[in-house]
């Protein structure tokens, strides 16, 4: 019988274990990680065809096999679809500062100097989750991690 | 043995043809964004192959090891890339259809879960294709002709969409389709004698070449992995 303590434990292990293609973030943060059960993990991919995907799941695998919960099994769910409303509002503070713009309803804003004037250049950017930003107050360009 | 399950492979090979097609471009497009676009679209596509194709067996053998005759895809997603107008072309039509599509699965208890996953991607998808028909319809001289004979090429292989239980998509899809071309400038092609087959494996020959090179690898060294 595993406790509210171990599945706690578990939980802390996955915080540390950072997102392949945005290190800054942990797949807690980005809402990867569904729910932690006494038996198994179970996690979401975010879009269908995230290459990223097969690398996350490794590296869980052995972040628990690490941290001695190696009787842990690893789970894929995709229903109901990942959604950018499971970032942690720990997670969006560590993508601004990152300087990745943090997906909003309400209009994207620039990382660096925080102005609403903004322009797309185009919807998908560097990774699948991403659209790429330009600045028109700074200058900077940046990416948006997409409302999805 | 148990019969193959044949509406999973239209789904999955539908989305599987077309992101192996557009994968084509990566590396070669008129443009870095659209470089990037046209990579992660394909990816998306692939991404859902996968899913589907795991309803109706093993998706490494059934995306690898298959041949022609096998494969369910509708005949649009497998014509050639052609020039950057014509894949635009190509999507647009595809695109719109398969978010409307994936909406109506959505509510299915077989392949609900992998729809309400993917149409939130191809409903991108969709958008993305319909800004660049009006950008190109409604630019130069030149990327009009081009628009124009993209959705020339690509219009006879449209009816296919909508045979069957995909009838009912027809006046959305046609409303949808009309409203971009309007946008752009452009008069709707028009219908030709419609070209069917995919479904039950008549392909054009053009599906033979995508799978020698998809498909190399596995034909060569079976089993392969790394
Ligand atoms: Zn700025």
């Amino acid at each position: 019988m595993v406790s509210a303590q171990a599945t706690h434990e578990v939980l802390e292990v996955l915080r540390h274990v950072p997102d392949p293609e945005i290190p800054v973030l942990s797949v807690v943060d980005l809402g990867i990680v569904r729910e932690v059960r006494d038996d198994a993990v179970v996690i979401t991919p975010t879009y269908t065809g995230c290459p990223a995907t097969l690398a996350i799941e490794k590296s869980i695998r052995e972040a628990l096999d690490a941290s001695g919960h190696s009787d842990m099994r690893i789970e894929t769910a995709i229903s109901p679809p990942w959604t950018t409303d499971w970032i942690s509002d720990e997670g969006r503070a560590k993508l601004r500062a990152y300087g990745i713009a943090p997906p909003s309803k309400h209009g994207a804003r620039c990382p660096q100097c925080d102005s609403a004037g903004v322009e797309e250049v185009s919807r998908f950017g560097s990774t699948p989750c991403k659209a790429l930003y330009r600045c028109r107050d700074c200058g900077e360009p940046f990416d948006l991690f997409k409302c999805h | 043995m148990q019969p193959i399950n044949e509406r999973a492979l239209k789904l999955g090979d539908d989305s599987l043809i077309l992101g192996q097609r557009l994968s084509e471009w990566c590396g070669h497009a008129p443009m870095l964004e659209v470089d990037l676009a046209l990579a992660n679209i394909a990816l998306d596509l692939i991404g859902q192959a996968t899913l589907f194709l795991g309803r109706a067996g093993d998706p490494d053998a059934l995306a690898f090891r298959r041949d022609v005759l096998d494969f369910r895809n509708c005949l649009l997603v497998e014509q050639p890339n052609g020039d950057f107008a014509q894949t635009v072309a190509r999507l647009f039509l595809f695109s719109n259809w398969q978010e409307l599509m994936l909406r109506d699965l959505c509510s299915s208890d077989e392949f609900g879960d992998i729809a309400r996953k993917s149409v939130k991607e191809v409903a991108y998808h969709a958008r993305y294709a319909s800004e660049w028909v009006v950008r190109l319809g409604d630019g130069t001289d030149e990327s009009r002709g081009r628009m124009i004979a993209g959705l020339d090429w690509m219009w006879r292989f449209t009816p296919e969409l909508f045979e069957g239980d995909a009838a009912p998509l027809r006046g959305e899809w046609d409303a949808r389709i009309d409203a971009v071309l309007g946008d752009a400038g452009l008069d709707r092609p028009k219908d030709s004698r419609p070209i069917l087959g995919g479904r039950k494996g008549h392909h054009s020959e053009h599906l033979g070449h995508l799978l020698t090179e998809m498909q190399f690898l596995q034909r060569a060294y079976p089993g392969a992995t790394w």
